[in-house]
């Protein structure tokens, strides 16, 4: 096929077809982040009129002032925290899909777990607040069951961030992990069994190994957004809800520094970067 | 056995009781979008009252008249320039195309606060600044990929042969691609048209950056409106939105099987 293909001309014949999405994409993806890049070395943006000079003091401010290292710190770690969540709980139910349910209910109910996410992801993070907060349906509802009085706001706070997040990025772990679970051979795990290796054993040397591309690939998909994410601390997490997408926003609604919001920003692009190029290995063998 | 049913069962309650965790808080906001009391207080009474003002909201409807028109243009332009480009990188061999088909995951993988941000400073460099138009611009290409990668993934399973035979029989090249590619990657263009849709309607953060107070989206007004209290109306209106998009995808899921199914 591909000789085939290849005999017919090539690059020429392509580039009428291919030019009007790559100058889009060019126009309104490769160009702004190169821009992004150019302006974060700026000291002003050059078109409000004022003087601008190239400068590395928006980067300097970075590495200056210690709270944007901690807030950076804190992102990095509120993603590690949602990405392991995420595993816990979409690893398991993933696994029941692939292996436990068959035919219409597994198609019924894979589509079931992915559907969420297809779904606008500002208003579940939405409905959770109704759900969290004092005097909401979690309070009512555990002390209508528990004799005592408690008072359960967890609203505007730090676990209310984690489980927003989590129920927004859970699917993705049980669609990745579902997709190279469901394609390990159901006689390899009956060979280990008949071979007398335990069910413990048997997940920790067959499947857990065979299925580490989809792990790789779903906590990729989860970490790095969740990194840059700044609407769900805001929604959910009230004062205790800055991270490093919140001071990113600020830059570019509330402070106006343009280029401070570049510089920033470019140093949460290069730590994603990094990031995936780190996973990339897995994610190829993976392909 | 005994053992193995017992597991068994166990999991298929787990998976219910992740499918609980997904819909609950979903559910419950549908259930107070028609509860009378506006600080969700129980008990449960019945209402229809805020779908009735949402009908008085003249920001909301525009906002969301703007979501519409976008996401139906993004649609098409997506589709179009997404299906063109497909069937180039499945027809034609030629140096640089696996570059070509790695650029489209930038897009996808880098997160939309950093996508967005960019595109508001380089849109206000170049003079294009904020407003619908921008994100239209902004919307097409987040759809972009999607819809390269689901009409490609359709592509794989056609048959070059096909277009062979055509052309031996004497079809001209229109008549190759509108008579023989086109239907059949026709379920693919369908469900990334779908998926255009549902990335441009639900797409928030981009255009967050990139609206101004007139020139909004749905979601960017629902942002705005949540920051300054909750009121039950955001409910019904958030409501509307999950059931629009989720009807959406399961249309999608009869096009296009995701699951890779045996």
């Amino acid at each position: 096929m591909a000789a085939q293909t290849a005999s017919r001309s090539g690059l020429k014949s392509a580039l009428p077809l291919l030019a009007p999405a790559y100058l889009w994409l060019t126009v309104a993806i490769f160009l702004p982040l190169s821009a992004m890049v150019f302006f974060s070395f700026m000291t002003e943006l050059p078109l409000s009129g004022k003087p601008w000079a190239f400068t590395l003091g928006n980067y300097a401010a970075f590495f200056s002032q210690s709270l944007y290292l901690t807030l950076l710190l804190a992102s990095l770690r509120l993603g590690l925290e949602v990405t392991l969540w995420c595993i816990v709980i979409g690893y398991p139910a993933a696994y029941v899909l692939a292996k436990v349910l068959k035919g219409r209910s597994r198609e019924a109910i894979f589509l079931l777990v992915i559907l969420p996410f297809w779904s606008n992801g500002l208003v579940r993070i939405f409905s959770w607040a109704m759900v969290l907060r004092e005097g909401g349906i979690l309070d009512t509802a555990l002390n209508a069951v528990l004799p005592f009085k408690i008072n359960i706001d967890l609203m505007y706070s730090y676990p209310a961030v984690i489980i927003g997040l989590v129920h927004s990025y859970v699917p993705y772990m049980v669609l990745t992990c579902y997709l190279t679970l469901q394609a390990i051979d159901d006689s390899l795990i009956e060979a280990g069994r008949s071979l007398g290796a335990s069910r413990l054993q048997v997940l920790k040397r067959v499947i857990i190994p065979l299925s580490m591309p989809g792990l790789v690939a779903g906590a990729a998909l989860i970490f790095v957004p969740v990194v840059g994410s700044f609407m769900e601390p805001r929604i959910l997490g009230g004062r205790t809800g800055t991270f490093y997408g919140t001071i990113i926003e600020d830059q570019f609604v509330a402070v106006f520094n343009w280029p401070l919001g570049a510089a920033l920003s470019f140093i949460l692009l290069a730590v994603v970067l990094v990031i995936l190029a780190i996973a990339s290995p897995v994610l190829k063998r993976a392909a | 056995m005994m053992t193995t049913r017992i597991l068994e069962g166990l999991g298929r309650l787990y998976v219910g009781l992740l499918l609980a965790f997904l819909y609950l808080p979903i559910i419950i906001m549908a259930l107070m979008s028609f509860n009378a009391s506006p600080f969700y207080q129980l008990p449960f009474e019945w209402t229809t009252e805020w779908y009735a003002s949402l009908w008085q909201n003249d920001q909301l409807i525009s906002a969301t008249w703007n979501s519409l028109e976008i996401a139906v243009i993004t649609t098409i332009v997506s589709v179009v320039l997404g299906s063109a480009a497909s069937l180039a990188l499945y027809r034609y061999e030629f140096r640089g195309k696996k570059l070509l088909q790695a650029l489209l995951f930038p897009p996808i993988a880098i997160p939309w606060l950093i996508t967005g941000t960019a595109m508001l400073i380089f849109f206000f460099g170049v003079g294009i600044g904020r407003g619908l138009f921008a994100i239209l611009l902004g919307h097409v290409a987040l759809a972009l990929p999607y819809v390269i990668v689901v009409v490609s993934a359709r592509l794989q399973t056609f048959a070059p042969e096909l277009e062979e035979a055509a052309r031996s029989l004497g079809a001209n090249q229109w008549q190759v691609t509108n008579r023989v590619a086109l239907p059949w990657i026709m379920p693919g263009v369908i469900a990334g048209g779908l998926f255009a849709f549902a990335v441009s309607f639900d797409q928030f953060v981009v255009s967050y950056f990139l609206s101004t107070p007139g020139q909004t989206t749905l979601p960017v007004e629902i942002y705005a409106a949540i920051r300054k209290g909750f009121t039950p109306e955001i409910n019904a209106v958030s409501t509307i939105i999950i059931v629009v998009s989720m009807a959406l995808m399961l249309l999608t899921a009869r096009f296009f099987k995701f699951g890779g199914e045996k």
